[in-house]
């Protein structure tokens, strides 16, 4: 019974530490807005964020884009043997790659790569005193060091996403030439026949998102750590796991929203 | 223009910290907030700079209270603060001469023209000239702590609070950030708050001496009054015989 009891204790702790760290997020949020302002402290750190958070992320995203069209294309072939001309697979890796897994592969990846780093950089600064140090120095430090970071990974999540896109449509046309019987203009051909312009809006709008999340939960872990490097890995795991469901949530939320 | 802690009280969950904390810090002098480890010293200390406010009570810096003033108002009272983190709190991505210059660059009328000059000087100081190109990664304990005390001067403000500032150095080091600690109060003229648990320490730096104790001042006077005190909690500290201390409590 006590067992029991125990267990019941743990849940509700554990619910309230998620509801304690949802409001945490929200304030922090609420004060990021409100920081946008002082343009003069985040101004400065923009770019270098965004060459960190976009630009260093860009041989990942393209890596994984490249194995997934390949693997979209082998496997639009299979399934389509006989029954649907083959010119289709250019239509699924085409509108496969911009609609869902470019977007999301890249998401849950820069959630690893992007949210990890930010929160162990965060989180340590955290526990060595050193956000406290720029409190002291007169330094907000919500507009120091979080504005730049969410405004960076708003900015070049959709610019990576789109290059990852691209990356994977060429490589699933490599492998349909090499592999498949399929030459590139039959292939061009499936992936323009049900392409619209708005599915490279849903993608980017999908992106801003991810990036948005992946950055703003990545430093709310980070700025909320607390027992040393210990916390900061704590916070670290928090992070990249908490942004991957959010993004999965998102993916179905845009889909329900601007797909029905 | 001074600094007053009025009743302050804080806890973190059940952990009840100050109980009532009053000192009030008189212009000019070097006051060390003495007491075990856990008894709440930093938490105080960062009461007077708003890095925590109070639960009950009132933290008074220039006739200002700080748990009234909005956050704009903080960091503006927060440029005549300078604060000497325990472990330096360096930023560890910066250069020395970038650390210490960042107060500066927080000020509107300090001219961009003249960072150079006063960082070299601050530096100079507390020994470290010709440092200003290293990493914080670079440098010894004692080193780091003389580059934050660096970077706390260098907006001359008018207090500066000294979070244990030589703990964790060997005997000489710590007789050095003493000595700078006094030739700050004398050079520059300012109002020190030092935390620490060094008694030797705190006798040689202070002009007065406030021992912290189950989250109340125990007692708060000159060294000489703190030293001849007959409290047997305060004997038992300074001596070091925590019979002393377990026989009244």
């Amino acid at each position: 019974m006590s067992a029991f009891f125990a267990y019941v204790e743990s849940l509700g702790r554990g619910a309230i530490g998620s509801v304690s760290a949802v409001g945490r997020t929200g304030y922090l949020g609420l004060d990021a807005v409100r920081a946008l302002r002082k343009v003069s402290l985040w101004g400065p750190h923009l770019l270098p964020q965004m060459a960190r958070v976009g630009a260093e992320s860009v041989p990942i995203a393209l890596f994984i884009a490249t194995f997934t069209g390949i693997v979209l294309a082998l496997q639009a072939s299979y399934t389509f043997t006989g029954a649907v001309p083959l010119y289709f697979v250019g239509t699924l890796v085409g509108k496969t790659m911009i609609l869902e897994l470019g977007p999301v592969l890249t998401g849950l990846a820069l959630s690893g790569r992007v949210g990890a780093n930010i929160a162990a950089e965060v989180g340590t600064m955290r526990v060595t005193e050193q956000i406290d140090a720029l409190e002291t120095l007169a330094y907000d430090p919500v507009a120091y060091l979080i504005v730049p970071r969410v405004l960076a990974g708003a900015i070049m999540f959709p610019l990576v996403v789109i290059l990852a896109d691209a990356m994977g449509i060429l490589a699933g046309l490599g492998a349909s030439m090499a592999l498949l019987d399929l030459s590139a203009p039959q292939f061009m051909r499936g992936a323009r026949l049900f392409f619209e312009p708005f599915d490279v809006q849903f993608s980017a709008i999908k992106s801003i998102t991810f990036g948005v999340t992946v950055t703003a939960v990545g430093c709310s872990f980070g700025y909320h750590t607390r027992g040393g490097a210990e916390g900061v890995g704590r916070a670290t795991t928090r992070a990249v796991v908490i942004s991957s469901m959010i993004i999965l949530v998102l993916d179905a939320f845009w889909a329900a929203v601007l797909l029905t | 223009m001074s600094i007053d802690l009025v009743d302050v009280h804080k806890a973190f969950g059940d952990n009840k910290v100050l109980k009532g904390f009053t000192l009030s810090i008189r212009d000019g002098e070097t006051t060390t907030i003495v007491g075990g480890s856990g008894s709440g010293k930093s938490v105080a200390l960062k009461h007077i700079v708003g890095l925590l406010r109070p639960d009950r009570g009132e933290v008074w810096v220039d006739e200002h209270n700080i748990g009234r003033l909005d956050l704009e108002s903080l960091y503006r009272l927060r440029r005549h603060v300078g604060y000497v983190f325990q472990f330096a709190a360096l930023f560890d991505s910066m250069t020395i001469g970038e650390n210490v210059s960042m107060g500066l660059r927080r000020m509107p009328d300090f001219p961009e023209e003249q960072i150079p000059d006063r960082v070299a000087e601050c530096l100079a100081l507390v020994d470290l000239s010709g440092y200003e190109s290293r990493l914080p990664s670079e440098l010894s304990g004692g080193q780091k702590k003389r580059a934050g005390l660096a970077r706390a001067i260098a907006t001359r403000p008018k207090y500066i609070l000294y979070d244990e500032p030589t703990t964790g150095l060997d005997p000489v080091t710590t007789a050095v950030i003493d000595e700078m600690i006094v030739r700050m109060s004398e050079e520059l003229d300012v109002t020190g708050v030092v935390i620490s648990h060094d008694m030797k320490s705190a006798f040689r730096i202070s002009d007065r001496v406030a021992m912290l104790y189950d989250g109340v001042i125990r007692i708060d006077g000159k060294p000489d009054e703190v030293r001849a005190s007959d409290d047997p909690i305060v004997k038992g500290f300074i001596e070091g015989r925590p019979e002393l201390m377990r026989a009244t409590t």
